[in-house]
């Protein structure tokens, strides 16, 4: 049997194209099809040389194909909202790069194997993805009391969406410091350097712990969870190691993209599409598992 | 030049940073109900990185915002209550908070090349009937051209003033003076000037922004402020007083309200050396205290730190990469 899972992309923007590279990498997804509204748009243009099906009809001839069993959404919150539902009554698993929030926060390397059964998905946000990681390896050896992630970006990599709704990077981002990664109060501050050549996306973890800290333990677990997330983000990297001094940890993460299709120095693009792919490899496996579990019956 | 000026006092925002944001509520009550009786018409209250900068990575303001606000809003009379908000620090629900609380002036600030992330902010500002001022930090790092740009989008914004801010105190006067003029010359709104005086010229500064044609300057009581501070108040009140440029403030009051201050101003006089390679290298005026205390931890020239963060181009708000810098220097600094 196929021990491959067909996957499609809905949005051809420059995150659904850098995302098509990704996926078409991937070791348990198939791309079957990569959809858009604007017949011109490059993103369908690079599919189809590539051999891949394309549509600008939108959401539907996806909903029309069986075999597609999950589906990136790559829109904006907007179009997620509505195409959530449809996608979710056609028996497809959304894993939505949106900011509109709907399935339950998701970092790969943290609490992937939470939501195998939830119909949809939502990626945080960038910051969330570089920085949750390590809230989540400080709270798993010692509870955070308040951890504090201060992401900054080039100006370059922020688009229209993010400069129009910073409140919603900093409000959502604060969220899964808490919910994903464990700490107990969380805030988030995002800042933009328009220094040239763009600076690479660095953030700063600041967590504080409950009590005095076993420092060994906090390297190790930290180290650990660096090299899980470079399993699907290789540009993922530590620049200050833990730092600590009284109950603060402090810890510096650096990601350089992998410039698939988007320019190297934004890490911040990347990490999102890297991880919508370390998400659906992840679903993938649980669902070549379950049907290879259900044909030995 | 008979005309008149409007000075804004940020002692109570700007000058938080020079006691590392530890003013009580009862001493900001005290100073500003004396700058009130002096006729000081807009007083700024807020963490010294604006509405919820108290975070680890900017210092912890010794109470919330609001308690502040509260505080001060009692005791004044005619002043109107401004707040300072940089988008991606403070959010939307903490402007609504002072509104709710009766600020009547909200300061967006952003980098001078990032205006469009202010939108939002500015927009929602205006809604709630207040006046507002967009805040280009910075402002040495872009090319004028850049500059304009975007304080004409703060001004579609809703902005009713933009201010030229050189928040590293880097900016020499002929360069005040070009900048304010071109404002002048593109905006409909009012144009602003906020100081720092890392290399001793923010009164100068100040003063060719007047000949430039700005409308409003900021001021603070013994110039307390971030790095060097800013333009002191009373000076400003006595040097305009002398120019014949109206104020509307009393300055025996000024004086007496300068006086209050006078006790926190030892700590701030720290790092005369550091404050003035903070102007020199062209950083960002709040990196003063966080500089010392990351020479001390990591056993650093703090001069050494300050010229690799202005190398590196780092901007208003990256406080951490204070730490990131000196980790890197002492690591050299090892193996050397």
């Amino acid at each position: 049997m196929d021990s491959r899972v067909n996957v499609a992309i809905l949005g051809p923007g420059n995150i659904g194209t850098d995302l098509m590279y990704k996926v078409l990498r991937g070791r348990r997804i198939e791309l079957a099809m990569m959809a858009g509204v604007i017949p011109e748009s490059e993103g369908l243009a690079r599919a189809a040389s590539l051999g891949i099906a394309t549509t600008a009809k939108g959401i539907d001839p996806i909903l029309e194909r069986d075999d597609i069993r999950l589906v990136f959404d790559c829109t904006g919150a907007k179009y997620h909202r509505a195409h959530a539902p449809r996608l979710k009554a056609a028996g497809k698993i959304a894993i939505d790069l949106t900011p509109a929030a709907i399935g339950p926060y998701v970092v790969p390397a943290v609490n992937m194997g939470e939501h195998f059964d939830s119909p949809n998905i939502n990626l945080v946000t960038c910051g969330g993805q570089a920085t949750i990681p390590i809230v989540a390896a400080v709270s798993r050896v010692a509870p955070v009391a308040y951890a504090e992630i201060v992401a900054t970006i080039s100006s370059k990599s922020a688009g229209p969406g993010t400069r129009q709704n910073i409140d919603e990077f900093t409000k959502t981002t604060a969220r899964g410091v808490e919910i994903v990664g464990g700490a107990a109060k969380g805030k988030a501050l995002i800042i933009l350097n328009p220094a040239e050549p763009p600076i690479i996306m660095r953030n700063t973890i600041y967590c504080e712990v409950e009590k005095p800290v076993d420092e060994a333990a906090i390297r190790d677990s930290v180290n650990r969870m660096i090299e899980a997330v470079r399993s699907y983000v290789p540009g993922y990297r530590l620049r200050v190691p833990p730092l600590i001094k009284d109950r603060l940890v402090t810890t510096m993460v650096e990601v350089e993209g992998a410039a698939d299709y988007l320019p190297r120095y934004s890490g911040n693009l990347d990490i999102i599409t890297a991880a919508a792919v370390g998400v659906a490899e992840k679903l993938a496996n649980h669902i070549v598992q379950g049907m290879q579990e259900a044909n030995h019956v | 030049m008979s005309k008149r000026i409007r000075i804004v006092d940020t002692t109570l925002r700007d000058g938080m940073h020079s006691v590392a944001h530890r003013y009580t509520p009862e001493q900001m009550a005290g100073i500003a109900a004396a700058m009130d009786g002096a006729g000081i018409g807009t007083i700024e209250v807020s963490h010294g990185d604006g509405l919820g900068g108290s975070c680890i990575q900017y210092g912890r303001s010794a109470a919330s915002d609001e308690v502040y606000l509260k505080a001060v809003g009692a005791v004044l009379t005619q002043a109107r209550l401004a707040v300072l908000l940089l988008p991606g620090v403070g959010t939307k629900e903490d402007l609504d908070m002072a509104a709710d609380l009766g600020a009547q002036v909200a300061r967006i600030a952003t980098h001078v090349t990032e205006a469009d992330i202010s939108e939002q902010h500015l927009g929602l500002a205006k809604r709630r009937g207040m006046e507002v001022m967009g805040f280009l930090m910075m402002a040495h790092m872009a090319p004028v051209e850049s500059m304009v740009r975007n304080a004409e989008q703060m001004e579609r914004y809703g902005a009713d003033c933009v201010y030229v801010v050189d928040s590293a105190g880097y900016m020499l006067p002929e360069e005040v003076m070009q900048r304010v003029a071109a404002l002048k010359g593109a905006l409909q709104c009012r144009v602003g000037f906020h100081g720092h005086n890392n290399l001793g010229l923010a009164i100068g500064n100040t003063l060719a922004a007047i000949e430039a044609g700005v409308d409003v300057v900021d001021g603070s009581l013994r110039a307390m402020g971030a790095g060097g501070g800013n333009a002191p108040t009373e000076t400003l009140v006595a040097v305009l007083a002398r120019l014949g440029i109206e104020t509307g403030i009393d300055l025996f009051k000024c004086l007496d309200a300068a006086r209050l201050v006078e006790p926190f101003k030892d700590r701030a006089r720290q790092g005369a050396e550091a404050t003035l390679m903070l102007g020199y290298a062209g950083v960002y005026s709040s990196f003063l205290l966080h500089t010392a205390r990351a020479a001390e931890r990591f056993h650093l020239d703090a001069r050494e730190i300050l010229v690799e963060l202005g190398r590196r181009r780092v901007v208003g708000g990256q406080e951490d990469m204070i730490i990131d810098v000196a980790y890197e220097l002492s690591l050299k600094a090892g193996a050397e």
